[in-house]
């Protein structure tokens, strides 16, 4: 099967892409040798500051790097403002669908997502019915997957709704790279992204109706896989990073334990999974989150960013209406576009996608981190056989979708530069407006032919920049 | 600040400095073992201090059943089963810093993440290849630099005071049990007024470089060490850094500035201990037997770093 790449840096006759010449000059003038010298040392900086994420399963809790390569991905401002737009109208529009869901249900009375698609889905919280939020806004924190096609046209993979993580590794590549290259940095312009944190701090504060809240970052743990994150944003912020253990319920408000006695807590960023906020409600098993979270929640008493039950708007199985949404909410044409997808609950739409296995990806409407899904190209038989019993056995629990040409860049690897697939996820802070840093996490597939970017796959990291034309 | 994030600190700093500690006990205890013994054995008396001191003995003999100089040494140095090692209270030590990686500064965490990541590959290599001596070098090195960045490097808030008091909790203790185990092992040659014999004079003077203290002591009495003075020195002298007077100072300092009532217990015992301290001459220390002594005032340093957990570390 021939397919065509869209290369990031060269076009189909080989020619450098205007945006990355002042790159490939200096790429042509520096030795590999120090490329690579240069790559080790990015490793060593890496290990030493501990900017590691730990694996699920891994029973060790071994932390491992994710691999950083040098060459940057590059992308031209006039492209980034249409991709900027197109991220900023989507979140809107998936704020304004978790808002109607939870409240008058606009949407399913006008017949564009049947309810069941909704009502029924596991990410759907009851307890959220009828919450007013604070600007209305659910999703603070949203990471938008975009992949580009053969032609170069941008598709949006996925929606992260939830607890979207990567932003660290978006700050810290920059770093490394003007600590490794700095030469580069001097002879353009590349877009500064070092505010994030800023502008996190900023939106994390707007959410929540108090002039000067006292904001906090909810973590797992130092086990969770990206601990690191979170420790990080929290310095970033100079905020406090907290465990559950640290804040208690009392009289329906949050307190943190302190050397000083217990501090009121008015904005929590949790990056703890709906699941575990509290176990008075949720898993009882739980021992991550906080008793009586909820009920604080509820009286209005504490902000949670995000919401409780942004889950049910990311869900691959809503995904395919999210362009549906812009033209209701917005009453606008999507800028961006969506991956066509089968749904498999659908049974034409099933029947279809058994008959063409090998050729789609297939994943769970639930799943993340690359866990559960099926690329089709790259799958032996016995692997495609092994899903086609699960779709048949609950065909509602997947999605298939083409397998995309996704585009690629070149990468420092073994054998020395060569072509590897690559993703963006870009960051959307929505408060008072809704905005985004000029850049995003730029995850490549180190191996060979693979089209799975994820870190807990083997994926790598990229810096990106966004550059003036 | 978290009453976790103080805990977490405290004991970052009290594993690094025990690791600390360790180290130069293992070093003086290796270099005695070397020197000609008067004939009373083979050095594995010297060898087998540390684990006395640290109350490791038994677990060591249950799983290795005698004393042996290469295994002892492993033992405390490098061996990951004994929750006592030096390798166990980095790790420790790391896996605290882990914690509050926020509230360090990149130098403080980088300087122990490191350290970490160094005592593996030469736990890799083997203590034997590597050598004992730059081992516990290695150590003191690495806790001169953890020190050097915290003093350096971060904000004089209150996670630099939890980092100071956990270090000088740890330090006090130490150089309580150091003097007691050394002074017992002297036995009745300690009472001896001027110790002239050679057993004497290194027992003492290597008491000395493990706590940095023989400078000190050759600058401030000018004669062989003896029980009187070393104990004078180790205890009561305010100008020497490792001395239980200069930690129950460092202690009563560093409790009395930090905010908040609920720390009065600890702050009040503090203020006792260093008081007491202050008004003690070396030979009411003596006259009431300097064993007796040490272990009434080991229990009191326990009673201050309880103190210290229920007023900050657990509060509510």
């Amino acid at each position: 099967m021939s397919r065509t790449f869209y290369d990031e840096m060269y076009d189909a006759s080989g020619e450098c892409r205007p945006h990355y010449r002042e790159f490939a000059r200096w790429l042509a003038d520096t030795p590999q040798e120090l490329l690579a010298q240069r790559r080790r040392e990015a490793d060593l900086l890496f290990h030493r500051a501990g900017i590691t994420f730990t694996l699920y399963g891994d029973e060790q809790g071994t932390e491992r790097l994710i691999p950083f390569d040098t060459i940057p991905r590059a992308i031209p401002m006039s492209e980034w403002r249409v991709v900027e737009k197109g991220c900023i109208q989507r979140v809107k529009a998936l704020n304004m669908f978790l808002a109607d869901l939870y409240h008058n249900q606009r949407i399913i009375k006008a017949g564009i997502i049947p309810a069941e698609q909704v009502l029924a889905n596991e990410g759907y919280q009851i307890a959220m019915q009828g919450l007013d939020l604070h600007r209305d806004i659910y999703a603070h924190i949203a990471g938008v997957d975009l992949v580009r096609d053969g032609d170069g046209t941008y598709y949006v993979l996925e929606d992260n709704l939830r607890t979207p993580s990567g932003v660290s590794y978006m700050l810290e590549d920059r770093k490394m790279m003007m600590r490794l290259f700095p030469e580069l940095f001097a002879a353009q312009r590349v877009a500064p992204i070092d505010h994030y944190p800023n502008l996190l701090l900023d939106t994390l504060k707007s959410s929540s109706p108090l002039d000067n809240p006292r904001v906090v970052v909810l973590t797992p743990g130092r086990f969770n896989s990206a601990y690191f994150e979170h420790a990080f944003l929290a310095r970033e912020m100079g905020v406090e990073l907290v465990e559950g253990a640290d804040l208690f319920v009392r009289d329906d408000k949050v307190f943190m334990r302190t050397t000083s006695g217990p501090q009121p807590v008015d904005v929590i960023y949790r990056r703890l999974d709906d699941a575990f906020l509290d176990p008075l409600t949720f898993n009882p098993e739980s021992m991550l989150g906080v008793p009586g979270l909820l009920a604080s929640y509820r009286s209005g008493n504490v902000v949670l960013a995000n919401a409780i039950g942004t889950g049910v708007a990311d869900d691959k199985s809503i995904y395919p209406y999210v362009c549906d949404m812009i033209r209701f909410y917005l009453d606008e044409e999507p800028i961006l576009k969506n991956v066509p997808t089968w749904q498999c609950r659908k049974p034409e739409e099933l029947s279809h996608v058994l008959a063409n296995l090998p050729e789609l990806v297939v994943k769970e409407t639930q799943g993340s981190g690359g866990y559960g899904m099926l690329v089709g190209p790259a799958a032996s038989a016995k692997e495609i056989e092994v899903f086609r019993e699960r779709l048949k056995a609950r065909p509602e629990a997947y999605i298939a979708q083409p397998t995309l040409c996704l585009s690629t860049c070149p990468t420092f690897v073994e054998q020395g530069i060569a072509p590897r697939h690559i993703d963006l996820r870009p960051f959307v802070l929505s408060g008072r407006e809704t905005r985004l840093v000029p850049g995003g996490l730029t995850r490549v597939a180190l191996r060979e032919g693979s089209l799975v970017v994820n870190s807990s796959q083997g994926g790598g990291t990229k810096d990106t920049w966004i550059v003036e034309d | 600040m978290l009453s976790r994030t103080a805990s977490e600190l405290y004991w970052m700093s009290r594993y690094l400095e025990r690791a600390e500690n360790l180290a130069r006990m293992l070093d003086v205890s290796y270099s005695l073992s070397l020197m000609p013994q008067d004939g009373r054995g083979n050095g594995l008396e010297e060898l087998a201090m540390p684990l006395l001191i640290t109350g490791t003995l038994e677990t060591y003999l249950e799983r290795h059943g005698q004393l042996h100089a290469e295994r002892m040494l492993h033992f405390f140095a490098l061996d990951e089963d004994n929750q006592a090692s030096i390798y166990n209270c980095l790790r420790a030590a790391r896996i605290n810093a882990h914690a509050v990686r926020g509230r360090i500064t990149a130098d403080i965490w980088e300087n122990i993440n490191a350290t970490w990541l160094e005592v593996r590959s030469i736990a890799n290599e083997g203590l034997g290849r590597y050598g004992i001596s730059r081992f516990c070098e290695w150590v003191k090195e690495r806790s001169h630099l953890f020190r050097g960045a915290t003093y350096g490097t971060i904000m004089r808030g209150e996670a630099y005071r939890f980092i100071r008091l956990g270090t000088f909790i740890e330090r006090a203790d130490n150089t309580l049990r150091l003097l007691d185990a050394r002074y017992e092992m002297l036995g009745e040659e300690a009472e001896e007024v001027s110790d002239t014999s050679a057993r004497g004079y290194y027992q003492w003077s290597a008491l000395l470089r493990a706590l940095s203290s023989f400078e000190a002591y050759t600058e401030i009495y000018r004669g062989s060490p003896g029980a009187h003075q070393v104990s004078e020195l180790l205890l009561l002298r305010a100008d020497v850094p490792r001395s239980l007077r200069a930690c129950m100072e460092e202690l009563n300092h560093i409790l009395a500035s930090l905010p908040g009532d609920n720390g009065r217990p600890a702050q009040r015992l503090a203020a006792e201990l260093d008081a007491r301290l202050r008004y003690t001459a070396i030979g009411e220390i003596l006259d009431e037997g300097l064993h007796t002594w040490l272990t009434d005032f080991i229990l009191l340093v326990r009673q201050l770093a309880r103190a210290i957990h229920s007023s900050y570390l657990e509060a509510v």
